[in-house]
């Protein structure tokens, strides 16, 4: 028997009286750590004082060095979602957990080892691309064994896991500032064991996700459920295989879908706390701002979690129309905010506009799984996170250059932003028409019958 | 098949499961609650 047999996905298919109700806590058990990710910038500012420790001494990293280590990341959770998504799909989830708890896991480590050697290229390598393809491949391991699980609920399904993204932020920024408090001494800063220490709680965490994850046995359904004898017409029973989804229209227009949701969304998480500052002088002070960040972020969590279920009773479609419709209304409106000087506006718009950010990653693998069937949706979905990648870059830029440039043509602070949101806005009415034009795609990309039936007992 | 019949060992089992990502998340939710009442201060 070869050594690690126990990973292949035959050696995953549940039992009779399997309940299906643990498998969300496996893929939380990933989910929840790999979402540690946009917690990253934590260790950033502890990084700048490595050598001088009280205050940045000569031979210290600066931040804009530091910075790379997460758009590495991200980088390579797209590329690697996108090149090892068919490896994911055939290999079943347990090869895929434990692939990603390698990577993420030893991406700590290897950090750790170019903070006490001061080497900045290791912890590109390390937690910039092992880690990074760790974060991939994790993101994309549970997606498809979950909708196999409830076709009756899809959209609640994965929007469970992606919750758990969101989720991992806010157990990691804490967790992060705890343990480098404990490991400090007034000579030493304690990044490097934290990094150790985080290295192998997650490696634990998500080994228990591989362990306990099943995959269906062949043509299992929930008890008393049946596919609908009309489904509805964007659904679709038959597969279409990975990479001739590629050839298809509708793939491209939900890359954008994703790309221009996303990019609306990430440019101002990444400046809300400055935005808040600016926009209301005098009246956010910069804890406050910090509060303001930390309720964005548990409505990025939850709307992962709401906006997914709604979508299994309104559809995907019309959940994305959702998103681009009152995400124009609102980011038009946000500008008015700090004209009427009204904190609690502010604050509402922002944070559906956020849940809305959220739900748009969740509901995708649904939305996936109805255009192209659910056969190699988990690697498709890999493909299409490219736009996150994407989105990763231009959110940021529009906002930070936008605002460089309106205060350096003499706009107040407190206005920098207002072209930023309508821009915004127009970039979600574009979204709104990718999404109007999605139709069901062409018989003529769907695998065989024959071919897509063998596939799926082969599951 | 069944699927959601679960034998008293495997309520147990479910129990655990949840617990075991469940707890970490809501202490997380709540840390980021605590920060988050800042703001209406």
């Amino acid at each position: 028997m070869r050594p690690l047999s126990f990973l292949d996905r035959d050696r995953t298919v549940a039992g009779p009286g399997f309940n299906r109700w643990m498998v969300p806590p496996a893929a939380l058990c990933v989910h929840l750590c790999i979402g540690q990710a946009y917690a990253f910038s934590v260790f950033n500012l502890p990084m700048t004082r490595l050598i001088g420790v009280t205050n940045s001494a000569h031979g210290d990293w600066k931040l804009t060095d530091l910075g790379w280590i997460f758009t590495l990341a991200i980088f390579f959770l797209g590329v690697s979602a996108a090149v090892f998504g068919r490896w994911v799909e055939e290999g079943g989830p347990r090869r895929a957990m434990f692939a990603a708890a390698l990577c993420f896991g030893g991406g700590f480590l290897i950090s750790a080892a170019g903070v006490y050697a001061h080497q900045i290229w290791v912890i590109y390598l390390g937690y910039g691309v092992l880690g990074g393809i760790g974060l991939g491949v994790g993101y994309i391991s549970p997606v498809s064994t979950l909708i196999k699980w409830f076709p009756d609920r899809p959209g609640m399904a994965t929007g469970m896991a992606i919750m758990g993204f969101g989720g991992g932020a806010l157990i990691a920024s804490p967790l992060s500032v705890w343990l480098m408090a404990r490991f400090s001494t007034p000579t030493h800063v304690g990044v490097a064991e934290s990094f150790i220490v985080l290295g192998v709680v997650y490696f634990i965490f998500m080994m228990v996700g591989a362990a306990i994850v099943r995959v269906p046995a062949p043509g299992w359904r929930p008890q008393g459920w049946s596919p609908p004898a009309q489904q509805p017409k964007l659904v679709t029973r038959a597969n279409v295989y990975v990479y001739r989804a590629l050839r298809t229209p509708q793939f491209w227009l939900i890359w954008w879908v994703l790309c221009l949701n996303v990019t609306a969304g990430i440019g101002v998480l990444g400046q809300a706390s400055a935005m808040s500052q600016e926009m209301f002088p005098g009246r956010v002070s910069a804890v406050a701002a910090a509060g303001f960040v930390g309720l964005m972020s548990l409505f990025n969590m939850a709307g992962r979690f709401l906006w997914a279920s709604a979508s299994d009773a309104i559809g995907r479609k019309n959940t994305y129309f959702c998103f681009f419709l009152f995400g124009t209304v609102l980011y038009a409106l946000v500008p008015n905010t700090g004209r009427v000087g009204s904190v609690g506006l502010f604050v509402l718009f922002f944070v559906i506009i956020i849940s809305m950010y959220g739900g748009g990653f969740s509901t995708l693998p649904a939305y996936l799984g109805d255009m192209f069937g659910t056969r190699y949706v988990g690697a498709i979905h890999g493909l299409l996170l490219t736009a996150w990648s994407a989105a990763g870059v231009f959110g940021p830029v529009l906002v930070n250059y936008i605002r460089a440039y309106e205060i350096a043509h003499g706009v107040p602070k407190a206005d920098a932003y207002n072209v930023t949101m309508y821009l915004m806005a127009a970039l979600l009415v574009v979204g709104f028409f990718c999404n109007l034009f999605v139709r069901p795609v062409h018989e003529r990309h769907h695998m065989p019958a024959v071919e897509g039936e063998a596939t799926l007992l082969a599951q | 098949m069944s699927s959601q019949r679960p034998s008293g060992t495997r309520t147990l089992q479910l129990i655990l499961a949840w617990s075991f990502v469940g707890i970490p998340l809501l202490w997380g939710v709540l840390q980021t609650l605590r920060n988050a009442v800042k703001l209406f201060h």
